[in-house]
């Protein structure tokens, strides 16, 4: 079972819609002990970093998921649930973020010709080799954000440019993140969802 | 880069799309759903539903067309054609739309484009314009009601106005063009982005492949929309997609 964080974000349902759509055994939930029992988790995100915080906190939930990643649970953070589990925001002041990964949320530059929010489709380039990449090198995924991480780079698995290499897909161990929608992009999106199944059903099985 | 974007705009009528569009393999030539699933196997960067629907249940019923069509389509999703409350703009994106597009509401109340942007994000907030050229004040004209009613507006200044209030893309159809398979207005498009910085999606006119290079060699639009030409086959989007790239024109 794959729960859906429910924190009154805007993609949350199409999110669903695309795990239905796949069989993927999935259920919305806002509940420390549904979400300390999943199997996976995804953290969809749309709108600024600080009400999303603000969202998880009035709701108790950065504690369990700070638990929950630490337990060694794959862990999906999709646009600005990407951005959420960085350490610090820069949008609308300085706000922590979850701190599961190391770095931190920062403006896309504006310059002429990169309107902001970079908004369309996009292409990825794998920066190294992992079932992620495998789905999205060279593919076309759909982005609509203004911000973007800046980590180390032992943990971007791709990036796209658009003025500057935005981290497109971000790992470190059990944590994933998609600055794009996945939910939205087409069959090589369902595909990576499809990846994150896989890596969640790695994950269940007890190995020797 | 980022890509040009390619955009078949759909009429929707009580949850049918109006003009039947003329693949083979639909069964039904009338379904949202299965129409935008075979746009999306064609390329299609995003979908436009325009409701057309002229009667009391219309917004039920493109909501739940729209919901019926995001359970089966992964692709962006912008509706327009009646929004005027928060309220609408809420049921449809929360059936799966993914940006609202607010055309005679927002002339009508410029406010509301505030209020969309401020409760679901910019990103989610189309401003749709129909414009007209009007020669006696050689500017050109915002029109309402469908294209129907003239408005004492420049569409220029509108255009700023509805990006300060909020909105995140402007989604401009030419009257002029609309309907002749004439080409895009291009000195439209080149003026509109000359004073605003938000994508815009170019409307009316297209007959041609051709039209789309000259749309994105000519003026710095993001996107183009076309209806008939899809529905009916005489143009596909692969084949527009090939002729853009092969003239350098970054598509998907």
């Amino acid at each position: 079972m794959i729960v859906i964080i429910d924190y009154d974000t805007g993609n949350t349902l199409n999110v669903k819609k695309a795990l239905d759509y796949l069989n993927i055994d999935n259920q919305l939930s806002a509940d420390p002990a549904e979400i300390l029992a999943a199997d996976g988790l995804i953290l969809p995100g749309v709108g600024a970093f600080q009400k999303a915080m603000v969202a998880l906190e009035e709701r108790q939930l950065v504690p369990v998921l700070q638990q929950a990643a630490a337990s060694g649970k794959p862990m999906l953070g999709i646009c600005l649930g990407m951005q959420l589990l960085f350490e610090t925001g820069y949008e609308f002041g300085i706000t922590p973020g979850l701190g599961l990964l190391p770095g931190v949320v920062v403006p896309i530059p504006s310059k002429p010709g990169f309107k902001v929010p970079h908004m369309g489709w996009n292409q990825n380039q794998a920066q190294q080799q992992n079932p992620f990449a495998a789905v999205f090198d060279q593919e076309n995924t759909y982005f609509v954000h203004s911000y973007y991480v800046q980590t180390a780079a032992k943990n971007i698995v791709a990036t796209t440019d658009y003025s500057v290499a935005i981290p497109s897909i971000v790992q470190r161990n059990n944590v994933v993140g998609m600055q794009f929608h996945p939910e939205k992009s087409g069959q090589v999106g369902l595909a990576g969802l499809t990846a994150f199944k896989e890596m969640v059903n790695d994950a269940r099985v007890p190995r020797n | 880069m980022l890509t040009k974007r390619i955009i078949p705009c759909l009429d929707v009528d009580h949850g049918r799309v109006k003009k039947g569009v003329n693949f083979v393999n639909l069964t039904d030539v009338g379904d949202p759903t299965e129409i935008a699933r075979a746009y999306e196997a064609q390329g299609a960067d995003e979908l436009v539903f325009l409701d057309i629907t002229a009667t009391n249940e219309k917004r039920k019923a493109i909501v739940d067309t729209i919901a019926s069509v995001a359970s089966q389509v992964f692709m962006p999703l912008t509706v327009g054609g009646g929004v005027n409350t928060v309220a609408d703009m809420q049921a449809l994106l929360k059936a799966g739309a993914d940006k609202v597009a607010l055309n005679s509401a927002a002339v009508a109340n410029p406010d509301l484009i505030r209020q969309g942007a401020e409760k679901f994000g910019a990103q989610c907030i189309v401003v749709a314009i129909d414009v007209r050229y009007q020669a006696s004040q050689d500017r050109y004209q915002v029109v309402v009601n469908g294209g129907r009613k003239p408005v004492d507006l420049d569409a220029l200044e509108w255009a700023q106005t509805a990006v300060a209030a909020g909105a995140g893309e402007l989604l401009v159809t030419s009257m002029d063009k609309d309907g002749t398979k004439s080409g895009f207005d291009l000195p439209l498009y080149q003026a509109l982005t000359q004073v605003v910085d938000v994508p815009i999606v170019a409307s009316g006119g297209c007959g041609a492949i051709a039209d789309f290079t000259n749309l994105f060699e000519e003026t710095q639009v993001d996107a183009g929309l076309a209806a008939s030409v899809f529905h009916f086959g005489e143009l596909t989007i692969p084949q527009v997609k090939a002729t853009l790239k092969a003239k350098g024109v970054t598509v998907r």
